[in-house]
């Protein structure tokens, strides 16, 4: 993975200790909260309902050991013991205190971490496919661009006070596990008729109040344009994107109402004026910066898997949590941190240290945070799944629910967030319990279930199979039912079934939308397929005729 | 209706309330809320003072009615400030009782 040079050590150290010195005059009541707010935003720092909040960047979701256990330290000195997984592919901490964020910023910095552009109307961390790197169906490893746009928009002088937030995600194969359309810029790795890399360009997804999918502007952009294209875009958007209302500032508004084809024309017109400027990628920067993502030490193995028998529980683990490695003998694991009732994302200080001791132990030292709130290691030996098993077993970090509906995307709601209407973790909670049984997930078969407790949709409820939003409604939390949503390349965005329930009707109602999905489906059929064959009456038919 | 001033405190963001009494406190227990629009205001005034001396971050007035002889916040927000999160009961104010 990428590490630092000594520029970028500076830069992080100087930035602590600058942010430190501006804590200090905060405390002192030298600089009011009005001040003091824009600087501690800019660093990842956030007043919540009950405390501080510090979201600190994981690039594309990529840690090592050592990070691992220096957030691990943090939770334990800093915090209450427990992290919380974003689907910015980020961990946050929500009990932080103000007087000890000179001394966190330090320890952060001293591992190459740091809270910069984690907030703000700037370009946020940039997300990736969590698998990168060792997919089977990867055509080119995405965190090369990632690393390139990251260190491009760190502090770009023109893109600091954009009209709002922006989000930028990069997928390297067909399958796209980093919900590229929903994002602000989505980049698609493939190839052209004559096998060269480029990207197929999305601009102007995203969710919160105004749901929409990223429209394509461009089907093939060669790889060393990539900065001089996106600098473009952010240009069109930095001149044209509205600062007059905030709800209508990000770049899909815009897109929305120009249409991507003018909005299209546009960038062109920009990218004509700049593309052979020194953004245009020299092969030997982009090699360069190749260099740090080189694949490690892999050993040459058969594929065997006779070994991944035996055990029940080990063999249905190995079934649901591992996905196809380009290299024979490896696969990738996924880690879950969505177990039956607990809230999805949160994992304990004891959890990252005797995960940053596995990834050190089978995993070349490193680990992925993924946008669905868990765990990944990407680079395992087949032949040491079953100690690996049974030591996250040990950590209570081996659910085997990916991709069922156990597995939830679900933001920190009223619980914690000051933005909520509504609870969102107790619902992912009762969800979970209700269809704990595996037998009856497995029946149930890939399906996404996503929850956010407002419209602001930081638990993506538009791009769940099954979305849940919550609402205030006369100081009762409401909840709303969405059908129909998709975050992978056929992405589509999920449509309100009907009134709202309160929290234990929505459980039901979840039910009776799986029940009534086992009724229809035809062999074979996912929830998705199932649903976009037969549209949402059937769903409403039977959530609304079932007694109240 | 009963009103008392609930607002984070600058050092560590810890939730306080703000009563007829002339201290913060962290919880609503020994709370004196107001009881009409003039001791309202001025409680919302030593709030707003708070802020100016850099104690406290965001005071503003909330509405509280009194369970089972207890005050408590009528708004789930606040509600949820006043305990701490639903799903943890080993954390926030709640944890501590």
């Amino acid at each position: 993975m990428y590490q630092y040079d000594e520029f970028d050590a500076d830069f992080v150290q100087e930035r602590a200790v600058q942010f430190g010195r501006q804590v200090e005059d905060r405390l002192a009541g030298k600089i009011t909260e009005e001040q003091f707010r824009p600087l501690r935003l800019m660093n990842g720092l956030y007043l919540q309902l009950h405390a501080y909040m510090l979201r600190i960047n994981v690039p594309y979701g990529c840690l090592n050991s050592t990070q691992m256990r220096k957030l691990a330290h943090i939770a334990r000195v800093f915090d209450k013991g427990y992290g919380h997984l974003t689907t910015r592919q980020n961990m946050q901490f929500n009990w932080i205190k103000l007087s000890d964020m000179p001394a966190i910023l330090l320890e952060l910095a001293s591992v190459e971490m740091h809270g910069i552009q984690s907030s703000g109307n700037c370009i946020r961390n940039i997300t990736a496919d969590e698998y990168a790197g060792s997919a089977a169906d990867e055509i080119e490893d995405p965190r090369v661009y990632c690393e390139i746009l990251r260190q491009w928009s760190s502090l770009h002088p023109e893109f600091s006070f954009l009209p709002r937030k922006f989000k930028i995600a990069v997928s390297g194969s067909d399958r796209d596990r980093a919900v590229i359309k929903a994002h602000d810029i989505g980049l698609r790795l493939h190839k052209n008729e004559a096998g060269e890399a480029g990207f197929e360009v999305f601009v102007g997804g995203g969710l919160g109040r105004t749901p929409f999918i990223g429209k394509s502007i461009r089907d093939f952009l060669p790889t060393q344009h990539v900065l001089s294209y996106c600098e473009a875009i952010l240009r069109v958007y930095n001149q044209l994107g509205r600062r007059d209302n905030k709800y209508k500032a990000r770049i899909k508004i815009l897109v929305h109402e120009m249409g991507a084809d003018v909005f299209g024309e546009k960038v062109e017109k920009e990218w004509a004026e700049i593309r052979e400027t020194a953004l245009e990628l020299a092969d030997s920067e982009t090699a360069r910066i190749r260099g740090f993502f080189a694949p490690p030490a892999h050993e040459k193995l058969d594929d065997d898997d006779s070994d991944l028998a035996g055990d029940p529980a080990f063999a249905t683990w190995v079934e649901q949590q591992t996905a196809g490695h380009k290299k024979p003998g490896y696969t990738i694991v996924n880690v879950s941190c969505s177990p039956v009732g607990k809230p999805p994302g949160d994992i304990s200080a004891a959890q990252m240290d005797g995960f940053a001791d596995l990834a050190d132990t089978y995993n070349f030292g490193e680990m992925r945070v993924t946008h669905n709130q868990n765990l990944v290691l990407t680079d395992v030996r087949k032949k040491d799944l079953l100690p690996l098993w049974q030591k996250l077993v040990t950590l209570g970090l081996a659910t085997p629910n990916h991709g069922l509906i156990s597995d939830t995307i679900c933001c920190p709601g009223l619980d914690y967030c000051a933005l909520a209407n509504a609870r969102s973790i107790p619902l992912a909670e009762k969800l979970s319990e209700r269809f704990a049984d595996q037998q009856k997930q497995k029946d149930i078969g890939e399906i996404y279930l996503n929850m956010s407790g407002c419209i602001n949709a930081c638990g993506h409820h538009h791009i769940g199979n099954i979305g849940i939003v919550g609402v205030d409604k006369k100081n009762s939390e409401l909840y709303q039912l969405m059908l129909g949503g998709s975050a992978e390349e056929d992405a589509s965005l999920g449509k309100i079934l009907g009134r709202g329930f309160d929290e234990d009707g929505i459980v039901d109602a979840v039910e009776c939308v799986i029940n009534t999905y086992i009724e229809l489906r035809e062999a074979g059929e996912k929830f998705i397929e199932t649903y976009r064959r037969v549209g949402p009456d059937p769903f409403k038919e039977k959530v609304y005729s079932a007694p109240a | 209706m009963h009103q008392v001033v609930i607002a984070n405190r600058l050092t560590d963001g810890i939730v306080v309330f703000l009563g007829r009494e002339p201290e913060w406190l962290e919880g609503l227990e020994n709370c004196q809320p107001a009881q009409d629009a003039a001791q309202a205001e001025a409680l919302l005034a030593r709030g707003a003072a708070a802020e100016a001396e850099q104690f406290v971050v965001g005071p503003e007035l909330i509405e509280v009615e009194l369970r089972e002889g207890v005050w408590v916040p009528v708004k789930m927000r606040e509600a949820m400030r006043s305990r701490g999160p639903s799903v943890r009961s080993d954390l926030g104010k709640q944890a501590e009782n």
